[in-house]
């Protein structure tokens, strides 16, 4: 049994705007989900939902096999962490902490006793008696953590919860969340904007755009197989290229017309475009899978006979203008232009490219995504 | 050089204070002196200063029991009036705080006492608790003459007194309750918290802050009321509601005793000072922002 399920949950807000869509999940005890998304695509809405804290317009929420709709936010027994934090500003961090215990009338030595332990596992102890305005961000942070946890609570949600750090310590602290949660095994969604917090943190992530579910997978699954062309671009950074491409299918695989360039498609690819029957498709490459040389086994710029003159030779590569190249340490965006669009490549530093330059780009066929045109589905 | 320009530059600042200083001088700062010169004279009938008697107006007055009978009626007074009006804007400014429609007309409803005059107000309420024609004592089966019963006269006017001041709180609260963060009170439902815990937990905290500015004005507020006492009372039956500000008037203006009247006023001056002391320095201890 699940420990909570949405079933068909929609939400329309009193303004008529429908902020989620038809959204079903079921989220399983211990796990750590994490439901990421562009600003503005409902995650917020979602977790309030779950929470109480907004209605649920029409579909199911259930909760241990029970069903949660018209249950009161206190009755759920779920904690939820908020963007800004929420701390009350006028209670000390133990009084914080120690806050649902206390509205539950429990016992003043159990909950001494709570707050201790749960102040020492974020390492806080030394805070308790402050208020909520003498607090860092992180520390803030920690506090609210505190006061999510406290009661073992059955589900923990957190919205953003890492937004409002810096880099540095948003690095540290989702390190640190991770363990928590490792070790607290508490069942947890977790909303975040940011791809890479996503990545990093999951075992299971949802992948939301305008209300609706695009893909539930493994961070491994949605890099490798994007079930559509918005997953493949949202994850990963930088983005993942599209180039517009012609299928012309050939008795031995398929040819790709991305403008004049003529790539091979070979294998099992050029089966499923050929099953599939797509005659406009995007050709995703992720930046990581260009490079400046050409890989040994893909060499073959030899000009096939029986082709225009003007048409380049088939191959995996590109004629492409570099535009501008940044610096990351270790590697080096490279931007460059094709047909009027600019597109990213990651290379590593040393290589010797120039602004202005000509070049000639390769790509990894192995690596790459084909989604159909007109549905954006993956192929 | 440069000194002279700093000089120059100095006197032009000191310019702009001048037309406020001036008003302050002629409103407040003279009558104020003539006040304490008043209270140390014997008077003729026209207020001038006749007789130097040093402090004897106010030996006097620490001799006499209807000043401190006085004294009393006016901390029963303000105590009513400031418990009851705090906490009728606070009602109305929570209730209003709640987004339904109509809310409009509640918040106008809620702050018209302030644009009420006391003395208009007064009069409505003459009528409100007449014996024969008020409608009190229709509504409550009663037969009783309000105004005139030593028992009732000062509750009335206090509470009516606090319901001119609520407007003014009702505003006070509704800022500062608009002054806390909404999402605390999200956490608190998700943490288990019911509304009344939610109120005296996160509500009345968040508004410490204005609670303390807000009942400092209360206070002098309070000590203020005239006109409501002038019209329904005049400081009886007997000396039930002779509170201090009609005593000063009723004997500057009835017994022609200025020297006695400015040395009440004087007394009732050190007495706001010293409360608004007293409370400045609670709240640098009580209240955390
Ligand atoms: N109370 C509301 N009334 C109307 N529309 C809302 C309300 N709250 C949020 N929305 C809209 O719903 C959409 C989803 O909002 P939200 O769940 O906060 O997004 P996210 O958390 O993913 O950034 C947004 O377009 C937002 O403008
Ligand atoms: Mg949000």
């Amino acid at each position: 049994m699940a420990k909570l399920a949405l079933e068909n949950v929609r939400k329309i807000y009193k303004n008529g705007y429908e902020a989620v869509h038809n959204f079903s999940l079921e989220i399983e005890e211990g796990e750590f989900l994490i439901l990421v998304g562009p600003s503005g695509c409902g995650k917020s809405t979602l977790l309030r939902m779950i929470a109480g804290l907004e209605d649920i317009t029409s579909g199911e929420l259930w909760m241990d096999g029970e069903i949660g709709n018209y249950k009161e936010p206190g009755e759920r027994n779920l904690a939820m962490v908020f963007q800004n934090y929420a701390l009350y500003p006028n209670m000390s961090v133990y009084d914080n902490i120690a806050f649902s215990l206390s509205v539950r009338k429990k016992d003043k030595e159990e909950i001494d006793r709570k707050v201790h332990e749960t102040a020492k596992l974020l390492g806080i102890e030394q805070l308790l008696d402050r208020r909520p305005g003498e607090l860092s961000g992180g520390q803030k942070q920690r506090v609210a953590i505190g006061n999510a946890i406290i009661r073992n609570p059955r589900a923990l949600l957190m919205d953003e919860p890492l937004s409002n750090l810096d880099a540095k310590l948003r690095t540290q602290m989702r390190v640190e969340l991770a363990a928590l949660q490792h070790k607290m095994k508490t069942t947890t969604i977790y909303v975040t904007h940011d791809q890479t917090e996503a990545m990093t943190l999951g075992s299971r992530i949802v992948v939301m755009k305008e209300g609706e579910m695009q893909q539930v997978d493994t961070p491994a699954n949605l890099y490798d197989a994007p079930a559509n062309k918005f997953v493949a671009g949202f994850i990963g950074t930088p983005s993942m290229n599209f180039f517009e491409a012609q299928a012309v299918r050939e008795e031995e695989g398929v040819l790709l017309l991305v403008g004049e360039h003529r790539i091979r498609l070979s294998g099992e690819d050029a089966a499923r475009l050929r099953a599939h029957g797509a005659d406009k498709v995007w050709l995703g490459i992720r930046p990581e899978d260009i490079a400046v040389s050409a890989p040994q086994e893909g060499r073959q710029t030899e000009r096939r006979p029986g082709w225009k003159e003007g048409l380049l030779a088939d191959g995996n590569y590109l004629e492409v203008l570099i535009t501008d190249i940044e610096l990351l340490g270790a590697e080096k965006l490279l931007i460059f232009l094709l047909y009027g669009k600019k597109y990213v490549a990651k290379v590593p530093a040393e290589t010797q490219v120039k602004t202005g330059e000509q070049r000639r780009l390769y790509l990894n066929m192995a690596a790459a995504h084909l989604f159909d045109c007109a549905t954006e589905k993956r192929i | 050089m440069k000194t002279v320009m700093k000089m120059k530059q100095r006197l032009g600042a000191y310019l702009f204070f001048v037309p406020c200083l001036t008003i302050f001088a002629l409103f407040l700062f003279y009558p104020f002196a003539k006040t304490i010169y008043l209270s140390l004279y014997k008077t003729d009938k026209l207020g001038q200063a006749k007789l130097f008697v040093g402090l004897g107006n106010y030996a006097e007055l620490f001799t006499s029991e209807s000043f401190f009978h006085s004294l009393l009626v006016t901390f029963i007074f303000v105590a009513i009036v400031v418990s009851v009006s705090m906490l009728l804007g606070l009602i109305t400014a929570l209730l209003v705080n709640k987004n339904f429609p109509g809310i409009r007309v509640f918040s106008t409803a809620y702050a018209l006492p302030m644009a009420i005059a006391s003395s208009a107000a007064a009069l409505i309420f003459e009528i409100m608790l007449d014996p024969t024609i008020g409608i009190i004592d229709k509504v409550l089966g009663t037969d009783i003459n309000w105004l005139h019963d030593e028992r009732y006269a000062l509750v009335c006017v206090a509470l009516l007194t606090a319901w001119l001041n609520s407007g003014i709180n009702y505003l006070y609260f509704s800022a500062g309750l608009a002054n806390i963060d909404e999402a605390i009170y999200e956490r608190a439902s998700v943490d288990g918290a019911n509304e009344w815990q939610k109120f005296t937990r996160l509500t009345l905290p968040g508004l410490s802050p204005i609670l303390f500015y807000t009942v400092v004005v209360n206070i002098i507020l309070a000590f203020q009321s005239f006109g409501q006492v002038k019209i329904l009372t005049e400081g009886g039956p007997g000396e039930s509601t002779n509170l201090i500000v009609y005593s000063i008037y009723r004997d500057a203006f009835f017994n022609f005793r200025f020297g006695g009247a400015a040395a009440q006023s004087v007394v009732l001056f050190t007495m706001i000072m010293i409360l608004t002391l007293i409370m400045f320095k609670l709240e640098k201890r009580g209240v955390k922002y």
